[in-house]
């Protein structure tokens, strides 16, 4: 490079702009040509002649500083109320908007939720093979999902109950893989499902026995598991296996 | 903290700076008491935590060109090429060394022939030592102007001096 290429970059560089990659490629330059050095050292001079002969060049009247300083004291400004009070309420307005928003997002997931495991249930009942293992023995269902699906859980003991487990099968429920168990009460069949919590869009609400598409289905969440009991069988029937499994649980 | 905690402390670099704008005591003046004032009824809507030294010397300086006196220096006009960045520096430094206090005058004479939109963003790096950046906020123009106009000043100050230096040291 000329000097001319290098002595342009001499006044960015005592001003302390020049890029860092740049910087190091001029401060070793300097120290091989003397030539640039020499005028890189005539500019700084230059920068504190000019320094020294503009700086505190013209002093102030002490009275037009006392003045100010008294005016000022007295006319301290004034921040008005209601451009405080108008942001706050548009804050307000606009955090309540925003939670309606949530609330109707998050409403409407829940609703989704609900509906696709209506769908599983019906399509369950409706399949040829609503089960891919059959047995109502618990201990028979439980092993099978093992390595199936990325988590256990524990099935409550039925005897005594007016409950069947007739099998279990694999579900997808958000494209996360979960359980899905089938008991009996008197002719009607429930399905349990139960899913990785943190699989699941968002975070749901337990939910008591709640109508869903003529369905009925409560909800809950243990152990980071979620638990969904559907199916047309009578309200108090879905909370009694509810009640079941929540007390092996 | 307060306008007063943050704008008194400015209060004589503002004063020199406006008397090098203005080249008149009285009017000096007067564009300090009106920027303070006008600062100090838009202070609430200075952003905190941005630069207040460059909001300051902005306002001094809109309001300078907006006086009587700023209206005729802005009318000064510049050379074309000054908003061209690339410009190259001047290369030949006079060789004196401007310490004793005739040369002194000879640089504040120099400083004071620079059309003003060069001798603000002259002022402002040297005796302010702004960065580009702070600089474009107060004089409002891009850094590539800042440079230009700065390589352009240096040029221009190099150039006077060392023509009054000649005439000095002629017979």
């Amino acid at each position: 490079m000329t000097h001319e290429v290098w002595t342009a970059k001499l006044d960015a560089y005592l001003d302390g702009e020049l890029e860092s990659s740049e910087l190091a490629k001029l401060d070793s330059h300097l120290r091989e040509c003397p030539a640039c050095a020499a005028e890189g050292l005539r500019r700084l001079q230059w920068k504190k002649a000019i320094q020294s002969a503009a700086a505190q060049r013209y002093g102030a009247d002490p009275g037009l500083r006392e003045r100010l300083q008294k005016k000022i004291s007295r006319d301290k400004p004034v921040r008005h109320w209601w451009p405080a009070y108008a942001v706050t309420m548009a804050i307000l307005l606009l955090l309540g908007g925003i939670a309606i928003l949530r609330e109707g997002s998050r409403r409407e997931r829940n609703n989704r939720v609900v509906s696709e495991l209506v769908d599983l249930h019906v399509s369950a009942l409706a399949s040829s093979t609503p089960v891919d293992m059959i047995s109502s023995d618990r201990h028979t269902v439980k092993p099978w999902f093992a390595g199936r699906i990325p988590f256990t859980f524990d099935l409550p003991e039925l005897q005594g109950s007016p409950f069947e487990l007739v099998g279990g099968r694999i579900s997808y429920l958000e494209q996360s893989p979960g359980a899905e168990l089938i008991f009996r009460v008197r002719k009607h069949q429930i399905s349990v499902f139960i899913f990785q919590e943190r699989a699941l869009p968002g975070r749901l609400p337990n939910m008591g026995p709640t109508d869903a598409r003529s369905f009925h289905l409560e909800t809950w969440t243990h152990n980071n598991l979620r638990y969904f009991v559907i199916g047309d069988a009578a309200r108090e029937d879905i909370q009694a296996l509810s009640n079941l499994l929540k007390s092996q649980v | 903290m307060s306008f007063e905690q943050l704008a008194m402390p400015l209060f004589h670099r503002l004063y020199n700076f406006a008397h090098w704008l203005t080249q008149n005591r009285d009017e000096a003046e007067d564009l300090v008491q009106e920027t303070y004032a006008k600062a100090l009824k838009g202070f609430s809507s200075f952003e905190q935590g941005t630069n207040f030294k460059a909001w300051m010397f902005r306002i001094l300086r809109n309001t300078f060109l907006n006086s009587r006196t700023g209206l005729k220096a802005a009318t000064v006009p510049l050379d074309p090429a000054e908003e061209d960045p690339a410009l190259p520096a001047e290369t030949q430094t006079p060789e004196t060394i401007l310490i004793d206090r005739a040369s002194r005058e000879i640089m504040q004479a120099a400083i004071e022939e620079l059309p003003v939109a060069y001798r603000e963003v002259l002022l402002l790096c040297e005796v302010e030592e702004m960065s580009y950046q702070e600089i474009a906020t107060a004089v409002a123009i891009p850094i590539g102007t800042v440079m230009s106009r700065l390589s352009r000043a240096r040029g221009l100050l190099r150039q006077t001096v060392a023509s009054k230096l000649q005439l000095r040291s002629a017979p």
